[in-house]
């Protein structure tokens, strides 16, 4: 017990004097939840839209009233002529262009039908359906509240987003930025490390010792266990802060299903670095093999359900899948244990797997 | 060395393959108790391969093995006691301090604090590194480093201490300078296994064994094999077993 407490402080000491490891370690969870959360947002606010309105009657105004304070818009011109149009759209600043047709009001009242053209710059094809599906909710809205007397048959959905009323894109970052960085922490740094003392010739010496390998393993990866742990709790508590990021289920299980995420990325870390005796190649591997696929495959950004069946395979063998699954059920819906049992157990099946394997080819390096 | 000295160490038909490759060939000797024992040969010649085996890095493919009275298969925990390591690379951590390489390295090897204090105090007094004893290890001059590594190795009075070129990159002031802390630690009772292939140094050790292609080509004091191979130096021997 006590070499092994000189092994974990000695780790400390190289964590603590390479300030390289302590920028990756505290400085980006920080810039990274900074970055994804005001940056890599989806959400739609102050769109610049054009407006061409012949009629300038009442009910056009009150149209054009109830878009523009939505929040979602902002108005950048009114426009004279139909030729403004396309120039309007080539400047690039405009997003979505309103035309009313002429005489609105008019051709509402008599009968009962009235046109409004949507615009949208489907450049980005996201962002243009978007906004056309804003503004016509925001229009069909108005012509319910209008004639809500007139008109006898009338089917309102009552539409409620469960979990994220507002369409927060935060509440799919944060989750998927734990899976992401804790990944990248626990396996490239534990990775790091150990390929770092074989290149040194210092493995060498620690495997001559009296030392396990075993236990020069544990010793090797329980700072990073710790540092890890300290990180998921980082960005928990800049979440809620900061971007107002709710825990609705219980801390306590979210902290130690993230602890077992961390295991099962150390293990992963432990089996790169079985593989390879250079720092680079472990780094590049790390990168490449983990970040990726953690990213695009995992439904952090994209969703698994709309991909090809190949890769929806390929996104059930991805652990952060299963993480992410776990703590947006924790965090948004309150859930318990009862409802993520099956996810926790593939989590802790994928850290047997990985560590079986490190063991495994460890011997067989040996010999 | 006459018959009564015990065996430290005793290899009988080592055999070491990689793949068809066969890096340790029916290897057979004795180090005995005291002595420098030199391990001499071409790079490539599988030296390495060999000393990895006997510190237990590394399982030969056939043969037996007992190091410090331990068998190496059923009592390697024993055998690791026993042993110091030191690697060509004379392998220390850059960021940590003189001392603190020190104390950890006695600290793996289950020393006490107060045992480590002790002996790292009279270490740096001998080594005259005082001065030395809070600079990061990437910050002194590398033969500095060869020093301290040897005596890291031999921190924990093991019965024998591993070599494996030493003094590689070093100058020959440094050189000779290391090899009087091997005449100390050998006159301390602890039993050197070196390998090199400056074949100077080979004048330095009780006994050599020269390995050519992974066989034991010759084996005895550098007096004797002078005398045999009718050559003036180790360096002559080397070249006519080579050539042979």
């Amino acid at each position: 017990m006590k070499r092994f407490r000189g092994f974990v402080i000695k780790e400390f000491y190289h964590i603590f004097r390479d300030y390289r490891t302590l920028l990756i370690l505290f400085g980006m969870p920080a810039v990274q939840l900074m970055l994804f959360g005001y940056v890599l947002t989806n959400e739609i606010k102050d769109a610049k839209i054009a407006i061409y309105d012949p009629s300038g009657d009442v009910v056009t105004r009150k149209i054009s009233d109830k878009i523009l304070s939505s929040g979602y818009f902002i108005l950048e011109r009114n426009l004279n002529t139909v030729a403004e149009i396309d120039p309007v759209f080539r400047q690039g600043n405009v997003k979505l262009a309103l035309i009313y047709e002429p005489g609105f009001a008019g051709k509402l009242e008599k009968t009962g039908k009235a046109r409004i053209q949507i615009i949208a710059d489907a450049s980005d094809p996201n962002t243009a359906n978007m906004l056309v599906n804003y503004a016509s909710g925001i229009i069909s809205n108005y012509l319910v509240s209008m004639n809500s007397e007139k008109v006898p048959l009338q089917i309102v959905p009552e539409v409620r987003m469960m979990y994220n009323g507002e369409l927060k894109g935060v509440y799919m970052f944060v989750p998927g930025l734990m899976a992401m960085l804790l990944m990248l922490i626990s396996a490239l740094m534990t990775s790091l490390s150990i390929t770092r003392e074989k290149e040194l010739g210092t493995m060498e010496l620690l495997l001559v010792s009296p030392m396990r390998p075993s236990q020069i393993i544990v010793g090797k990866v329980f700072p990073y266990v710790f540092l890890a742990f300290i990180d998921a709790c980082i960005i928990l508590v800049l979440g809620n802060l900061i971007f107002g990021m709710p825990i609705a289920g219980s801390v306590f299980l979210l902290l130690a299903e993230s602890f077992l995420y961390i295991c099962m990325a150390l293990s992963l870390g432990i089996l790169i670095s079985t593989v390879t005796n250079s720092q680079q190649v472990a780094m590049m591997i790390s990168l490449v093999v983990l970040m990726l696929p953690t990213i695009l495959l995992s439904g952090f950004i994209f969703p698994v359900e709309n991909m090809p069946v190949i890769m929806q395979v390929l996104c059930h063998a991805m652990p952060p899948k299963y993480y992410i699954i776990i703590i947006k059920s924790i965090m948004l819906q309150g859930n318990g244990i009862a409802y993520v049992w099956r996810e926790t157990l593939i989590l802790a099946g994928f850290t047997a797997f990985f560590l079986a394997l490190s063991i495994k080819k460890f011997n067989v390096r040996l010999s | 060395m006459s018959a009564t000295i015990p065996n430290i160490i005793t290899v009988k038909n080592l055999v070491k393959k990689f793949g068809s490759f066969v890096a340790n060939d029916h290897l057979t000797f004795e180090v005995k108790k005291g002595e420098i024992f030199g391990f001499l040969g071409a790079n490539g010649a599988g030296k390495t391969t060999a000393i990895k085996i006997l510190c237990g890095l590394s399982y030969p493919t056939s043969g037996e093995l007992s190091v410090a009275g331990f068998d190496i298969y059923t009592q390697r925990e024993k055998v690791k006691r026993n042993i110091g390591y030191m690697s060509q690379r004379f392998s220390l951590y850059d960021d940590l301090t003189v001392f603190e390489n020190i104390r950890f390295y006695g600290g793996i090897y289950g020393l006490r604090k107060k045992e480590i204090n002790a002996r790292s105090h009279l270490l740096m007094e001998r080594l005259g590194f005082e001065a030395a004893r809070d600079k990061l290890i990437r910050d002194i001059p590398l033969g500095w480093k060869q020093k301290l590594a040897f005596s890291v190795a031999i921190l924990h009075n093991p019965k024998i201490v591993f070599l494996d070129e030493p003094t590689g990159g070093v100058d020959p002031i440094t050189r000779r300078q290391f090899w009087d802390m091997i005449y100390e630690a050998a006159h301390d009772g602890i039993t050197v296994f070196v390998t090199t292939h400056y074949m100077d140094e080979a004048e330095y050790c009780d006994r050599v064994s020269i390995m050519v292609d992974g066989k034991i080509a010759a084996l005895d004091t550098p007096d004797n094999l002078k005398r045999e191979f009718d050559a003036p130096s180790m360096n002559d021997v080397f070249i006519k077993l080579a050539r042979a």
